[in-house]
């Protein structure tokens, strides 16, 4: 039966669902329900919850607790992270299983609370030190969510890596439906002959992390290397929408900004355009070829623009992909905007040379506008150096049909 | 029913939020996709606060709308804010015990709705927030007003139990109200 619940409360029962025993972790905006629904629930299925002093005690707890062998999680937004970042490292080279949750807000610093995918980068590719990969996932939906963070718990124990379910402001607080798979508590992990759980009668396990002698860590990170190249191989997941596999454009998205870019394809669709959209739905190992696929559906000189709230971030995966062979276009929020789908077929409309119809409010930056190679290479956009041009033109005739107020309005 | 959607705004307290909820537990029971997407800045007690809920018979892809079809403002700010943005022929429902000015969208359907009389005459001056959702559901036939009343008794359980009969007589004043406004007006 479906309920009706917030994104961070579904992300909670379906860790539960999944078989998670132990959370740490402290609270932040936007992320506090998944904590306040677990301090509940973990007791009534015989798990423990532990609200730590800091983000870096409930990561290191979240190390203790995963190397005796338990299903553990914690979850924290942007800046909390950060502050997790070295644990995490240790957690990786150690090779135990835990979920991390991030519902990204926006930054740097302290920023702000509201939504962003800013932090794409730092999961993806550098987050803590030395050469560990997380395996990363982004959830467009609540319901997405809810399946990503089942899933994440069977990566983590498959591949003894830590996993992060990296989610925005937006899921996490929005209700949508959702529907959990099995009843009550999740297995608990099937396989740990690796776990600390007392050597009498047995050999002792060593979980650690140091390695002093060169020869040593070179193969402990050539065996790592392995295991981040086999997930590679088999982890990929992405979706490719837009019913057809032939595009005049294609938009590249994720998460909250993938299912805006969805209905703004759709509304582009009734206009005659083909556009579509591919969403990577593990962000680490970022599914390049299928993304180079959908790109070849593309028409000759067709752009790809790729949309995130954050100031271009995935474009640098999108454009590996790409590998040169097209343009790949940026449309990038900050602060904690969500572009409407109106923004979006707007930026779609300018890219591809309709007319300008719909007089919506966009941040005015001319710097994420396309402009003439005129004007780029001297620095000066047309309309404002006098030159007459029209990809200027086109460009600028948004910013000038910005929304006003009717006149008459009090 | 292709997708509609509404803003619903006013004052952090005066339940819209909780309101949205309702209606969106009654698109579910309907069988309908529904997604709710409160604005959670720093939001508190008698700051503005709102939510959008979209009701679809696809799966909602954004939540997030420029222009909705309904709107249900609490008090002046959500009406300065929101009513311009509304959708020609949308449904504006003003709570008019709060809010003298007039939204000025000739091409909108306009409810004037005292909410705060007609709550207190359901029992208590709180539940104004359903005697504005029941003029808006009376006036968009949305959902069905007894899949209302029924979100409404699964949401006031254990000791909020009590208010279930209050909030169920505010939204039918409500429905009652937009039929009788709707009367002769040309929509």
């Amino acid at each position: 039966m479906k309920v009706l619940m917030k994104g961070n409360e579904a992300l909670g029962e379906a860790a539960i669902r999944a078989g998670c025993v132990h959370f740490f972790g402290y609270p932040i905006t936007p992320q506090t329900e998944v904590p306040e629904y677990l301090v509940k629930r973990l007791p009534q299925v015989g798990g423990k919850f532990v609200q730590a002093e800091s983000e870096i005690a409930a990561i290191n707890m979240v190390f203790g607790a995963a190397g005796v062998g338990v299903k553990c999680m914690t979850s924290s937004s942007s800046p909390g992270i950060s502050l997790m970042a070295e644990g995490i490292s240790y957690i990786a080279a150690c090779e135990l299983p835990c979920v991390i949750v991030n519902i990204m807000r926006a930054g740097p610093g302290l920023g702000g609370i509201l939504p962003s995918q800013s932090d794409y980068l730092q999961a993806t590719k550098g987050h803590g030190h030395g050469d560990y990969q997380l395996i990363v996932l982004a959830p467009s939906t609540v319901q997405e969510a809810v399946d990503l963070m089942i899933l994440a718990f069977e990566l983590a124990e498959r591949y003894r890596n830590p996993v992060m379910v990296c989610a925005d402001g937006m899921i996490g607080q929005m209700m949508e439906p959702v529907e959990f798979p099995g009843a009550g508590r999740g297995e608990p992990l099937k396989d740990n002959d690796w776990a600390l759980t007392g050597c009498e009668g047995r050999p002792r396990r060593i979980v650690n992390s140091l390695y002093l002698t060169p020869e040593v860590l070179h193969e402990h990170n050539i065996k790592l290397k392995r295991k981040y190249d086999m997930i590679a191989d088999r982890e990929k997941r992405w979706e490719v929408y837009g019913g057809s596999d032939s595009f005049d454009l294609l938009l590249v998205a994720f998460g909250t900004m993938a299912r805006i870019c969805k209905t703004a394809v759709d509304e582009l669709k009734e206009e005659g355009l083909r556009v579509g959209l591919f969403r990577p739905i593990t962000l680490n190992p970022f599914p390049l070829e299928a993304c180079r696929e959908a790109m070849d559906g593309v028409v000759a000189d067709g752009p790809v623009l790729t949309v995130e709230m954050s100031m271009g971030q995935l474009v640098q995966d999108v454009k590996l992909a790409a590998e040169g062979s097209r343009t790949v276009e940026l449309y990038g929020t900050a602060g904690g905007i969500v572009p409407s789908p109106d923004q979006v077929a707007e930026r779609v409309r300018v890219l591809l040379g309709k007319e300008v119809r719909s007089t919506i409010d966009v941040p005015a930056n001319p710097e994420w506008l396309p402009v003439c190679e005129q004007a780029q290479a001297d620095g000066v956009p047309c309309n404002e150096a006098g030159r007459d041009c029209e990809i200027c033109e086109r460009s600028y005739a948004r910013l000038r049909n910005r929304r006003t107020p009717p006149a008459d309005y009090p | 029913m292709a997708t509609t959607e509404v803003v619903m705004a006013g004052f952090g307290g005066q339940g819209m939020l909780l309101a949205g909820k309702v209606l969106a537990q009654a698109s579910l029971h309907l069988g309908k996709e529904v997604s709710w997407l409160p604005s959670y800045g720093p939001e508190m007690r008698g700051g503005t606060a709102n939510v959008i809920v979209r009701i679809s018979s696809q799966p909602i892809g954004s939540p997030v709308v420029e222009s909705p079809r309904g709107l249900i403002v609490m008090n002046l700010p959500s009406l300065e804010k929101f009513a311009p943005r509304v959708q020609a022929g949308g449904v504006i429902v003003v709570n008019s015990s709060l809010v003298e000015r007039d939204p000025q969208r000739k091409d909108c359907v306009v409810l004037q709705v005292p909410a705060r009389e007609l709550a207190q005459q359901a029992g208590t001056e709180k539940a104004a927030n359903f005697v504005m959702l029941g003029a808006y559901v009376g006036a968009t036939e949305v959902v069905l007003p007894e899949a209302i009343e029924v979100a409404i008794e699964e949401e006031f359980t254990g000791d909020k139990e009590k208010f279930i009969l209050t909030n169920i007589t505010a939204f039918r004043s409500g429905l009652d109200e937009a039929r009788k406004g709707l009367q002769g007006s040309p929509s």
